[in-house]
């Protein structure tokens, strides 16, 4: 796909958690689209994507939510999430909260459509194939539920991490399989999360890698946790903080700044 | 069958302890995946296979009263009977009649999901009657009195020593230096006894995968041969099926087999495939002399108009508990009733309440693997949302789990505000976990900590950072 307009204008959707806990992954996003041509703004009034409204079952939430977003991000070439699970959310289900509503539900179509996850934005709609980012490690890449079933995305960040120098990538067995996390899942039915998280770290360690990559908070804050509980000296991060070339400064997730 | 979803906590608190429960479930389960991906890639035409399937059975749904009827009709053409059963009670009325009039003694068995959702052998056996489970599976767990914990693998959680330990409590006459190492072993045991119970049979039943409209047949597929000798041999063959077993034609059923077995077990085709049509005609070598039908509805013509009907398109195949990496790590038995995994999920809740099944479809992290396998595009994922939505309407959710999500959607509906709660928060958890960067346990997080530690935030919120560096001039 060609670049769209010279230079797109895109508003980031920075997510709750990366507002919260990781704030530099928002950053990293900033660069990394800012480096593939794209005018980038952070709209103000956001807030949270809804999904644990709407996997609470409190559809009407989910839907009060919904609407904020789409006045928030109304008028905007592209919406950009850092996060393939809110960008699930945005693509494949926020139109549906409409669908006795055609008016509404014709807004969140064209948001829906407009919106992408980062990594599959850079590569699929400003065809970025290469960055110039430094991050000498073995790194391994767990494949997030939600990008990579309701968005696609598997090929895509995979193909940048090939152009960062110094990084190999070493692929772990059942990649695809769930991490435990679920969002609320997580402390609901904590031992079957656990347990589930425990198989992905053995899969982990199987690898040699020292460094672990995914493209969602909620899955990288479980894994870090397990991984750090069991005494891991592997180091987790969001693939934008490698591909923006961030590693040197932000320490890995759940480790103290040096 | 007793109903043990409420404490499902405790059945998967128990299961997770069950050092030999984890043992079975860990080994067999790279194999269903694996085998599936082999037989899908095999065949090209796969993924359209899928939408046929699905197209077959919506289309199904949508006349199933017409379709019935024209079912019900061929069968009474081709010499069989058709009870019309509303509620399990009627439905196990219906066998146990069947059974006292033809003055059966021992009834044998094929594997059938519906028979353990009705209770048959509780109720044969309540009025002096002898069921004979004759799926391999199903016969050892039936030694053990337990049920089954998966819908085509009754027994996987079994090990070797289980199987000789259940053989030799009911097989006392068996030599002791009798071994069973192999799988043959098992199988050459169990087929010795079975031979003798399928030939003194009076009344054979089975299930049914699909019942085709346009000739009458019902039709099952078994790995053993053991649903032939089950329908075959005896004077009177029973088939048990819900009412969305129904297909229209001969061509839905082959088009539905073409995509069971390989979803189920990675086999291009079941061993056996058998087609009953009526009783035994005269220029029949063999067969049975009355051919019933036992058409139940237990609940399903109630889903049919509700966001459920997807649900009544489930071909039994098993590939979504196959792919369930929460029913591997929990095991079958957990769910607390008939049907496992991802489709009990959905299923059960339809049928004994989600009063009663309320923790199953909360227990999904909504990865949607199930739904990417399902051979007929059930989703899944979307319609355990669906019963959530319905325990929040209803006040089943946790109180404590209502009161969080009331407090974060206010803050999440004023972005200012929430703002202000988000940056304290960061910066608390931030400021705890400075030395670190982690947390390993936390008031009220008890549920993460447990297991796993607390990453702790950077320190302050984006939207702070944000508004520093243009406040700076830096953005
Ligand atoms: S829900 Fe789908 S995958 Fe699961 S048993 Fe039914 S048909 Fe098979």
């Amino acid at each position: 796909m060609t670049p769209p307009s010279p230079a797109p204008r895109v508003a980031l959707f920075v997510t709750c958690l990366v507002d919260l806990h990781r704030p530099s992954v928002g950053f990293a996003a900033i660069k990394l689209l800012e480096d593939a041509g794209c005018r980038v703004e952070v709209p103000l009034a956001q807030t949270c994507c809804g999904q644990p409204a709407y996997n609470a079952g409190d559809r009407s939430t989910a839907r009060d939510l919904a609407r904020g977003l789409l006045d928030a991000f109304g008028g905007y070439d592209y919406v950009v999430v850092p996060s393939g699970s809110c960008g699930g959310m945005l693509r494949a289900h926020m139109p549906h909260l409409f669908d006795d509503d055609p008016n509404t539900r014709a807004r969140a179509d064209a948001l829906a459509g407009r919106t992408y996850e980062l990594v599959s934005f850079l590569t699929d709609v400003m065809g970025v194939t290469t960055l110039d980012a430094t991050c000498a490690a073995t790194a391994t890449y767990h494949d997030s539920c939600a990008g990579l079933r309701e968005l696609g995305i598997k090929a895509q960040p995979r193909a940048l991490l090939a152009s960062v120098a110094g990084l190999t990538l070493s692929e772990m067995a059942d990649a695809e399989v769930c991490c435990g996390f679920g969002g609320t899942f997580c402390v609901k039915y904590p031992d079957i999360s656990t347990r589930m998280v425990a198989d992905k770290t053995k899969d982990i360690a199987k690898t040699g890698a020292g460094l672990l990559l995914a493209g969602d908070m909620g899955c990288l804050l479980n894994m870090a946790g397990r991984l750090q509980r069991e005494g891991s000296t592997v180091q987790v991060r969001h693939v934008a903080e490698v591909l923006a070339g961030m590693t040197g400064d932000l320490p890995p997730i759940g480790e103290a700044r040096r | 069958m007793q109903i043990r979803s409420p404490a499902f906590k405790a059945n998967v608190s128990a299961a997770l302890a069950d050092e030999r429960l984890q043992k079975a479930l860990e080994f067999t389960r790279p194999a269903f995946p694996s085998r599936r991906a082999a037989a899908v890639a095999d065949l090209p035409e796969f993924e359209q296979l899928r939408d046929i399937g699905r197209d077959i059975k919506n289309h199904t749904l949508a006349n199933l009263d017409f379709y019935l009827e024209i079912y019900a009709a061929n069968v009474e053409r081709a010499g069989g009977i058709v009870h019309w059963c509303s509620t399990a009670d009627e439905a196990r009325a219906a066998v146990l009649a069947i059974c006292e009039k033809a003055g059966a003694r021992t009834v044998t068995k094929g594997k059938s999901m519906i028979s353990e959702e009705l209770g048959i052998n509780a109720h044969l056996e309540a009025h002096g009657i002898t069921p004979v489970e004759t799926d391999l599976g199903e016969y050892i767990l039936q030694i053990r009195n337990e049920g089954p914990s998966h819908i085509i693998a009754p027994a996987f959680h079994l090990n070797r020593n289980d199987w000789e330990e259940s053989f030799r409590k009911v097989h006392t006459d068996l030599p002791a230096d009798r071994v069973f190492n192999e799988r043959r072993d098992i199988l050459t045991e169990a087929r010795t006894r079975l031979r003798e119970k399928f030939l003194a049979a009076d009344v054979g039943i089975t299930g049914a995968n699909f019942l085709i409209a346009e000739t009458g047949s019902s039709v099952i597929v078994t790995n053993e041969g053991n649903g032939d000798l089950t329908q075959t041999l005896p004077r009177v063959h029973i088939a048990l099926a819900s009412i969305e077993k129904l297909v229209p034609t001969l061509e839905d059923a082959t088009s539905l087999l073409r995509l069971l077995a390989r979803s189920a077990t990675g086999q291009d085709f079941s061993v056996y495939t058998t087609f009953s049509t009526g009783a035994r005609r005269s220029e029949d070598l063999d067969g049975p002399g009355e051919y019933h039908v036992v058409l139940i509805d237990n609940g399903r013509s109630g889903m049919i108009g509700t966001e459920f009907q997807e649900m009544l398109r489930c071909i039994r195949c098993a590939a979504c508990m196959n792919h369930c990496p929460v029913y591997f790590t929990v095991g079958g038995h957990s769910y607390g009733w008939v049907y496992p995994g991802p489709m009990g999920s959905v299923l059960t809740p339809s049928l004994i309440g989600v009063d009663q099944a309320g923790h199953l479809p909360n227990a999904s992290t909504f990865c949607g693997k199930c739904e990417s396998v399902c051979p007929v595009k059930i989703p899944l994922p979307k319609l355990m949302r669906h019963w959530r939505e319905h325990e929040f309407e209803r006040h089943l959710s946790p109180s404590a789990v209502r009161t969080n999500l009331a407090i974060w959607a206010w803050f999440a509906m004023r972005p200012q505000l929430y703002r202000i709660a988000t940056r304290i928060g960061a910066r608390v958890l931030g400021w705890l976990g400075r030395k670190k960067g982690r947390l390993s346990s936390l008031p009220l997080a008890g549920g993460w900590t447990a297991g796993r530690d607390l990453p702790t935030p950077e320190g302050d919120t984006f939207f702070a950072r944000y508004a520093r560096l243009q406040r700076e001039g830096k953005l």
